[in-house]
């Protein structure tokens, strides 16, 4: 079976500006690919060509074996690939069911009278977030009233009741607490499990192992390596994200340096002082 | 599922339903059109007759015809500072070309629409396109079209106001359908009240119960989030300007039906009373909140207050003050009444 997604040698310039080369990635159904990369490492880049905001300007860029150039977000929508960002997954000021089907409302009559059909978008908003497990008192309320990790959850139930057959999350659980992010991985593994493919972008290692089938490492716009579960553990996949031997030379660096003698005008008392 | 929860479960039901009642946005607007009304109905004797509401109701829907749409532009996250004059311009255009072209009334009645839907596509298309603030788009074609109304008017009947057309084909008709008078259970009413309230009506059902409307709040409130799940935002706010120039149509040829002849002039500065009646209605600066409701509640406010000091034997001279102070503080009620809505989560 050919994979969901697959890029081949992909790059992308801004001008004269590399954001990204060469880089290659596989989705496959009911499996979690991770893309790891520090800040301006070209995660972004890599979202947005999936995601149809921007065109790749090198290599092949294959959904299900057929090769792809998505010119819109809605494009990328019909081709089955949804995105839930970081920031801007949803609107604030709207209801929670406004949003659940915002851009793909269901209407009902014909002509002047076609209207939303609010009863069935109310009704089902609470169903499939009950199915996650997020009970809503009220689905008027508006979806900026819910915690980060809620409303990063009612994007990826609506991605899945829209029949998304690959999920690319951006950064999902960067600005949450411990507790929340797990609640969002539970549901990613949920989206998992029900057949999709999923791309989680993450500057976490931690996040990414407890999920993660197959790890993409990007660093400055290329790829820095590519592992699957079973070749590389969680200390080998934390020190090649962080930079590997630049790490190494950092903390070299911290323990060889000297104490400061004084912080804030008062000298630093040690045990030996006392 | 135990006791505990199902109580709070009931008791958060019960708090939903208040916060529903005061969510809404032209909860301020009501509250303060009703303090309005209650305070002319004792400073002025006369506010109370049938003929002096229905004068009221006049003056509300002149500027309530345009506070629709502009409701609307605002909750998509846009202004528009070219409404005044577009209303101008929308009159002009027909007056002149019907006088010169000696056509049928509604020849230059059909050109104006075109014309006044051309410009608000032109709001809109330079918006989406040059990605500027909405602020100094209009504002660049208030400026134009202010020198336009002038300066073609000179130029075409020599001086600053239109020739009379009054005497022309189809101009009956036209003023019958445009700003004639209706007597309704012995109350004279203006049909432009009529055209007002089928506004509201059209713009409440677009915004509440379509797919467009669903669209409107959603690029007011997140434009990129809206753009990333499909939804056409650049399409939504052409679209959006294009109601504001159909609606300065109505408006225009109202003007220009209700005396036959046009002030070149006209209609500067009236963009601000629309945006106040949006705003006082309960439409947020920063879009994705509001209501067209409000906005016509807020087109009465004016209404009731413009003409109600001239009931209670003011001098109009503080009309503006008034407007001013209202402006505010519907904008302070609004603003804690959406808070209080969102802290009751």
């Amino acid at each position: 079976m050919s994979p969901l997604v697959k890029l081949t040698d992909v790059s992308k310039f801004y001008g004269n500006i590399r954001a990204l080369e060469g880089v290659s990635l596989e989705v496959h159904a009911g499996e979690i690919t991770c893309v790891l990369g520090d800040n301006g490492a070209g995660k972004s880049t890599l979202i947005k060509i999936i995601a149809g905001l921007h065109q790749h300007d090198e290599g092949t860029f294959e959904i299900e074996g057929e090769e792809a150039k998505l010119a819109s977000p809605r494009e990328a929508l019909n081709q089955g690939i949804a995105t839930v960002y970081q920031d801007l997954a949803v609107v604030p000021l709207m209801p929670v069911w406004r949003n659940f089907f915002l851009g793909s409302e269901p209407t009902k009559g014909a002509g002047p009278f076609k209207r939303l059909d609010v009863q069935k978008m109310r009704e089902t908003t609470r169903a499939e977030l009950l199915r996650m497990g997020i009970d809503l008192r009220d689905v008027d309320q508006p979806i900026g009233t819910l915690s980060g990790g809620e409303r990063q959850c009612v994007a990826i139930a609506r991605a899945v009741y829209f029949g998304a057959k690959v999920l690319v999350l951006d950064e999902p659980t960067a600005a949450l607490g411990v507790k929340q992010s797990g609640v969002v991985l539970k549901y990613v593994a949920a989206a998992r499990d029900a057949g999709l493919g999923v791309v989680l972008i993450t500057h976490n290692p931690h996040h990414a192992y407890l999920v993660g089938d197959r790890f993409v490492l990007l660093k400055r716009g290329a790829m820095a390596g590519s592992h699957g579960k079973n070749e590389i553990a969680l200390d080998e996949l934390t020190r090649q994200m962080a930079g590997g031997s630049e790490l190494d030379q950092l903390s070299h660096e911290l323990e060889r340096a000297p104490g400061p003698d004084v912080i804030g005008g008062k000298p630093v008392v040690t045990d030996e002082d006392a | 599922m135990s006791a505990a929860t199902a109580q709070a479960d009931e008791r958060l039901v019960h708090r939903s339903m208040l916060r529903r009642m005061i969510g809404r946005p032209e909860l301020g607007a009501v509250v303060g059109a009703a303090a309005v009304f209650l305070f002319f109905s004792f400073a002025a004797d006369s506010f109370l007759r049938a003929s002096s509401l229905s004068t009221v109701l006049y003056a509300s829907s002149t500027i309530g015809i345009m506070a629709v749409p502009v409701a609307l532009l605002m909750i998509g996250g846009e202004f528009d500072l070219s409404t005044g004059v577009m209303v101008t311009t929308s009159a002009l255009v027909s007056s002149m070309f019907s006088y010169q072209m000696t056509a049928n009334v509604w020849v230059g009645v059909g050109v104006s629409l075109l014309t006044t839907l051309a410009i608000g596509f032109f709001n809109g298309f330079m918006l989406t396109r040059t990605k500027l603030p909405s602020f100094i788009i209009t504002l660049g074609t208030f400026l134009m079209l202010t020198g336009l109304n002038l300066g073609f008017t000179k130029l075409i009947s020599g001086t600053v106001s239109t020739k009379t057309i009054g005497d022309m084909e189809g101009f009956d008709s036209a003023r019958t359908v445009f700003a004639s008078h209706l007597t309704i259970g012995g109350v004279d009413l203006q049909v432009t009240i009529l055209w007002w309230l089928a506004l509201v009506a059209v713009a409440t059902w677009i915004l509440l119960r379509t797919r467009v409307g669903n669209w409107i709040f959603a690029v007011g409130g997140g434009a990129d989030a809206a753009r990333a799940v499909g939804v056409p935002v650049n399409k939504t706010k052409i679209g959006l300007y294009m109601a504001v120039a159909f609606c300065a149509w109505i408006s225009g040829q109202h003007l220009l039906m209700s005396y036959d002849v046009v002030q070149s002039g006209e209609g500067v500065g009236n963009e601000f009373l629309y945006i106040i009646a949006a705003v006082i209605g309960g439409c947020l600066m920063t879009g994705g909140y509001g209501s067209a409701i409000g906005s016509a509640v807020g087109a009465f406010i004016f209404g009731m207050t413009s003409k109600g000091i001239v009931y209670a034997q003011w001098n109009p001279d503080w009309f503006k003050f008034f407007l001013g102070a209202m402006l505010l503080l519907a904008t302070l009620l609004n603003a804690w009444v959406r808070k209080r809505a969102e802290a009751t989560k």
